[in-house]
């Protein structure tokens, strides 16, 4: 029997927060507060346990352990203190999976109309997966899947089924 | 002549092995084919030449193509679940334990009843239909249209859920070329050569097109090419995969077969390609065209190029003698490969008056009786060809002489397959010298940058000789449209155009001569090129027919539209992954789990799946509402909340912001307090309505429907982003982020205050909220209410929403806590005479109609919606306003039910004045409620209304105030 | 199907990520305007087959509404730009002349430098 694409794992014990602030006014305050400099648009960028990914022009989402949430959203107040800007704690509102394997690009390829071919390290990703909203950058291994919490279910079988044995796209 | 085995050739076949024999089942009978075998070619193997039936006349029909162009050896495949109709034995691979059954004859093929229709063929011309069942009008519905529907359609639609899996996949490509031929394969190696990624489609699961078929040196050629391009990293080559519609900017959708009729293989039988591509060539190459002479239907009239793929390709022989009827040189190698396995060619029969090219030479050397200047008068034989007539082609159809064969195998000349070219606006131009429609160069398909983004090569483009060096020159082709030319009528009523559909050369001239000038009404008139294969090999025939018939050249008659896809897709092959459990998302909140468990009855909210109610032992879903609602008024409830759309809307310029938004004012709502908020469109019509709390000085929580909380983040975002875009607002979309539970009743604050907490709930007033810890959990409590009662709305991180709802039922166990689903919700609101939205509006109703102007702001100068309610229509006296009704009688009126008015209308209908908006049985006051829109409602206040039902029933209302339960609102406070 | 390129985060996304809006540069009428600037605001469009501009949003991507300018016929898209502007920029303009050489906007650059001033 042939190997899976890849494994699907949901993650657990991430916070996310969204931070929306003017990035050209706020970046520098941002990035000292978070330890992380400013992404790129369409960049992540990381220390390897934190992310700091490019959602909008006006948006950040910041990404970290569980246990530094409260600390973050309290130094990110701080640093925005003044300044026209909303941060919020999105960490309950999200699901996470990893999407690891030699194949893991396969998986994605079959449910988002992304050229993953072109998708760098430390490029994020918006678009679907099928019929949810999700959001994708690389990390060692394969690929780190964002969605909606509501459905997570959802995002964590059509990711399982596209991760089926013998189902690579190379052609056969 | 009779047909005789063996039909399997001694040797030959370069794509089969007879080493392995392949069992499987047609029509019940036991057969065998070997490796590589088509359905189609094994089925000629075991001499079986008839396949199918025709779709009007049921005359019998046997394969006359060997690709997907062929219109008649459909057959169904499968059983159960797996069972599947109208497949192309051509192009099915033959699968061992295949069970395959032929289709549209009863009760068998060689026996089919309805073959009558074949004998009253003269009274079924085209339009026989449309002319015959017209009148009398009720015979159509009660007589006509069962018959005509039992009877109509080739094979049977499966009943069996597929139990295969599909999926589908993105592809991107600078180039991705169409047809895995010589063409396509020279196309893919020059553009990999300069490093554009590039993919290759292939429909058959072998490369190389006709070239290894038709050319001696074609194998060597096609596998040089393909080394060359599997070394190439930039290069994905895919075979069994048929490009079906090319869509605008590049979007080509394919389908790949996967595992087609091996469901053992635990694969997907097939994966849909959704390929985005910077330029597309399409190589695929052409399809040969049959000849029109009388009775070019029966079984072993073949298109010499398939005669020729079944004998070199599948070692079979369709017939023992095989005689070739031709307007062009290539069918000229049918009959030297039929020779050259050792086959009888009685003659050729050219149309054309000479024949001196090299192919026609080799024939003569080969000794080959070839006869110029000739056509076929008419073919002998029933279900299988037995003879030929033969005649001068110049002449109405004298027999000079009778040639005895048991295949005939034709040609018409050569199409290019411009579908793909097509599909996206490609053009196309008449070549009067190959007598073809092929691709205008100058028209090509545009992409997003305006430019020609599909180039056409080789045999698709009208290079009948694109395999290059490796062909000699062939003589011209000479249009043969009628064989012979001035055939009579008798005859021209059995040439058949379109075999699937049985249009006749004499369908299409009728055709012309009741007046149809446009080949599009003509092909709709007579379904020429109407059946599951598009009129692949009838189209350009019939188009000819009619130009002659119009008296006009073929351009100026044109072509039918090309639509996708190519080939038929199947359904399941769409959805992909789309099925079961995956068919849509489901939004489930985070205590979703805990109400599967407690035996919710869900509904569907949008995306989100809600319990409708928690039916407990025997319970009905009707006895579950009411005892919930009794439960909450005289105790305390718990309802799921969470799926409330929450948004945060924070800055300098929310409150200015908010007040445009909503009718009444936002800006003026002090922090701490709650607000109950109505949002408009532009058209001035109610959108949706939630309670608006004020979290701090520049920031806002607005509460959204269920259903809106996207809709109306995307809304704010549009206003702020398009119109108001140097107003310092941000919102944030925080639904998912928060459980929201609603626990309600009259028990409610003394069971939270059973909870330990920071929070000081005697001190929170009606419409104010409050943060702190609730059970060691974060909190923020929201004192609003939909049910009428003491009610509490309370907001927890979503991860631990479970955790507080299970926390609440096990503290209010003593209080007989119940938890709630929406329809115990809804009722309540309705006893309390609240508006939804979705009830009480459908996208035409304005606050004022729902007597909320109180919601409305009088102050201020604008909002959303404000300058479209003084539209006249909208302030007059006459619009339909909002009150309760009682039942007369203890029947629950239905909701949507109107209100009749005196007279009728233009149509003769009763004339209405008002309708039920939501009804419900209210289990508070024992007795049926409704609210309803009325002309004049409000000051009709006592009046009676009838309500007519489709039975003849007139159930009767009394208008009544919309608040039937608590009118001055004691209970909010416990 | 469509593929245009989001102004502001600069992926080139197919339609099934976007979510269309309608005709672009629409001028709000509030609650002063007359009858026939209502009714035209709210109902009239141009609907031309040839050049025109439209409103789209970035949905499943950064959220952003963005406008297009494209041929309604050949479906040739001459060029996206930001929603924050009332009428489209001037590089648009010659991006669109350079392939419809006869193709005319229907405001002036008086309107259009009046307006943006005014912004």
């Amino acid at each position: 029997m042939a190997e899976i694409l890849a494994q699907v794992a949901r993650i657990e014990g991430l916070a996310m927060i969204t931070i929306r602030a003017g990035l050209a006014r706020a970046g520098d305050a941002l990035a000292e507060a978070i330890g992380l400099a400013i992404p790129d648009r369409t960049g992540i960028t990381t220390d390897g346990t934190r992310s700091l990914g490019w959602m909008s022009p006006d948006e950040l989402l910041l990404i970290l352990p569980e246990a530094d949430r409260d600390e973050a959203l309290q130094l990110l107040e701080q640093a925005l203190a003044g300044e026209h800007a909303l941060v919020a704690d999105m960490s309950d509102a999200r699901a996470v999976f990893d999407v690891t394997g030699p194949h893991a690009d396969d998986v994605i390829a079959k449910l988002s109309p992304v050229d993953l071919a072109h998708l760098a390290p430390g490029t994020l990703r918006r678009s679907r997966a099928a019929q949810t909203a999700a959001a994708f950058w690389r990390i060692p291994g394969g690929l780190r899947v964002i969605g909606f919490r509501s459905t997570a279910d959802y995002l964590g079988l059509i990711l399982s089924e596209a991760a089926r044995p013998g189902t690579g796209l190379a052609p056969r | 002549m009779t047909r005789t085995p063996p039909f399997r050739l001694a040797q030959g076949g370069r794509l089969i092995d007879r080493a392995f024999q392949i069992p499987f089942r047609f029509d019940g009978r036991h057969l065998r084919g070997v490796t590589g075998d088509t359905l189609a070619s094994a089925l000629l193997a075991n001499g079986q030449m008839l396949m199918g039936r025709s779709f009007k006349y049921h005359r019998p029909r046997g394969p006359i193509a060997s690709g997907a162009e062929e219109p008649n050896a459909l057959l169904s495949l499968g059983q159960g679940g797996r069972f599947e109709p109208n497949q192309r034995a051509t192009t099915t691979p033959l699968v061992a334990g295949m069970v395959t059954r032929s289709q549209n004859c009863w009760p068998s093929l060689d026996a089919d009843l309805m073959a009558v229709n074949n004998w009253l063929s003269p009274l079924f011309p085209a339009g026989f239909y449309y002319k015959t069942f017209i009148h009398p009008r009720p015979f159509w519905k009660h007589l006509f249209e069962p018959v005509i529907r039992r009877s109509a359609g080739l094979g049977a639609a499966p009943v069996e859920a597929d139990p295969d899996r599909y999926e589908q996949a993105y592809a991107f490509a600078d180039l991705v070329v169409v047809g895995g031929g010589i063409a396509g394969l020279t196309a893919a190696r020059d553009a990999a050569a300069s490093g554009q990624r590039v993919i290759v489609l292939e429909q058959a699961p072998h490369w190389g097109g006709r070239t290894p078929t038709d050319h001696p040196g074609g194998q060597a050629a096609v596998d040089a090419l393909l080394a060359d391009l599997r070394g190439r990293e930039n290069v994905t080559l895919r075979r069994n995969t048929m490009a079906t519609g090319l869509y605008d900017h590049g979007y080509l959708i394919a389908r790949e077969a996967i595992a087609d009729h091996d469901p053992n293989a635990g694969l997907p039988r097939q994966r849909l390609w959704r390929i985005r591509a910077g330029h597309v060539v399409t190589a695929t190459g052409a399809l040969e065209r049959p000849l029109s002479f009388a009775c070019n239907d029966v079984p072993g009239v073949m298109l010499a190029s398939a005669v020729r793929d079944f004998i070199t390709d599948y070692g079979v022989a369709p017939g023992q003698s095989i005689l070739v009827v031709t307007n062009n040189d290539d069918a000229y190698r049918t009959a030297l490969a039929a020779r050259a396995a050792g086959l009888d060619v009685p003659a050729i029969i050219d149309a054309r008056p000479l024949a001196d090219g090299a192919l026609p030479q080799a024939a003569r050397e080969a000794g080959i009786r070839v006869l110029t200047g000739t056509g076929i008068a008419k073919v002998k034989g029933g279900k299988h060809v037995e003879a030929a007539a033969i005649c001068d082609q110049s002449g109405e159809g004298r027999v000079l002489e009778t040639i005895a064969c048991d295949v005939i195998a034709m040609s018409g000349g050569w199409s290019p397959v411009v579908h793909l070219w097509s599909h996206c606006g490609g053009k196309l131009v008449w070549d009067d010298q190959a007598a073809m429609f092929r691709p205008d160069p100058d028209r090509p398909p545009l992409g997003a940058d305006g430019k020609g983004n599909v180039t056409v090569t080789g045999a698709a483009n009208g290079d009948l000789a694109c395999a290059g060096d490796l062909e000699q020159p062939e003589g011209a082709t000479m249009p043969v449209w009628v064989m012979p030319a001035r055939a009579p009528y008798k005859l021209r009523t059995k040439m058949w155009l379109d075999f699937q559909n049985d249009v006749k050369v004499s369908d299409v001239e009728l055709a012309a001569r009741e007046g149809y000038a446009s080949v599009e009404h003509t092909k709709r008139y007579t379904t020429l090129g109407m059946a599951t294969d598009q009129g692949k090999v009838s189209n350009i025939n019939g188009l000819a027919i009619l130009s002659a018939a119009l008296d006009q050249p073929i351009p100026q008659t044109g072509t039918t539209t090309f639509r996708p896809p190519y080939t038929p897709l199947t359904l399941a092959t769409i959805a992909a992954e789309a099925r079961g459990e995956a068919f849509q998302p489901l939004r489930k909140t985070p205590i979703h789990g805990w109400h599967e468990t407690h035996g919710a009855s869900f509904e569907p909210v949008g995306q989100w799946r809600r319990p409708y109610c928690y039916p407990q032992g025997a319970e009905d879903r009707h006895a579950a509402v009411n005892r919930e609602i009794l439960a909450v008024r005289g105790g305390v409830g718990t309802l799921d909340a969470s799926t409330l759309g929450k948004i945060l809307v924070k800055g300098p310029d929310a409150g200015r912001f908010l007040d445009m938004l909503y009718t009444n004012m936002m800006s003026t709502l002090p922090v701490g307090k709650c607000r109950y908020g109505l949002m408009c469109n532009e058209n001035g019509f109610l959108m949706d309505d939630g309670v608006v709390a004020r979290l701090s000085e520049d920031s806002w929580l607005c509460h959204t429907t269920t259903g809106g909380a996207e809709r109306i983040h995307g809304h704010m975002e549009d206003w702020l982003q398009c119109e108001w875009w140097d107003w310092k607002v941000y919102t944030a979309n925080l639904t998912e982020q928060f459980a929201q539970i609603a626990v309600a009743g009259p028990k409610a604050r003394a069971l939270l205050e059973r909870l330990p907490g920071t929070i000081d709930l005697a001190a929170l007033p009606f419409m104010q909220w409050a943060e702190g810890e609730l059970a060691g959990i974060p909190a923020r409590i929201f004192r609003i209410s939909f049910s009428g009662e003491l009610s509490y709305e309370i907001a927890v991180p979503a991860g631990r929403g479970l955790e507080l709802w299970q926390t609440l039922q096990r503290e209010g166990r003593d209080f007989g806590i119940t938890p709630y689903g929406t329809e115990a919700m809804h009722v309540m609101r309705a006893e309390k005479g609240f508006i939804m939205i979705g009830d009480e509006t459908d996208g035409t109703i304005i606050p004022q109609d729902l007597g909320l102007d109180w919601a409305i702001s009088k102050k201020k100068p604008d909002y959303i919606g404000k300058r479209a309610q003084k539209r006249l229509h909208m302030t007059d006296g006459n619009r339909w306003k909002l009150v309760g009704i009682e039942s007369l009688s203890d029947k629950v009126i239905p909701d949507g039910a109107h209100a009749v008015a005196e007279g009728t209308n233009g149509n003769g209908q009763r004339k209405v004045q008002g309708r039920i908006t939501s009804s419900y049985h209210s289990p508070t006051l024992g007795k049926p409620i409704a609210m309803a829109l009325v002309r004049h409602g409000p000051a009709r206040m006592g009046q009676v209304l009838d309500f007519p039902m489709p039975s003849g029933e007139v159930l009767q209302g009394r208008i009544c105030d919309p608040v039937f339960y608590d009118k001055e609102g004691s209970r909010l406070n416990g | 199907m469509l593929t245009l390129t989001c102004p502001y985060c600069g992926v080139e996304a197919e339609e099934t990520e976007l979510h269309p809006g309608g005709e672009a540069h629409l001028k709000r009428v509030g609650p002063d305007g007359s009858d026939e600037d209502f009714e035209a605001y709210l109902f009239a469009r141009k609907n031309p087959k040839g050049v025109h501009f439209e409103r789209w949003r970035h949905a499943y991507g950064c959220g952003k509404w963005f406008l297009a300018a494209r041929c309604t016929a050949s479906l040739q898209v001459f060029g996206t730009y930001k929603a924050q502007t009332p009428h489209p920029p001037a590089e648009i303009v010659d991006a669109i002349r350079a392939h419809r050489p006869d193709w005319q906007p229907d405001w002036t650059p008086e309107q259009a430098q009046a307006e943006s001033a005014a912004e």
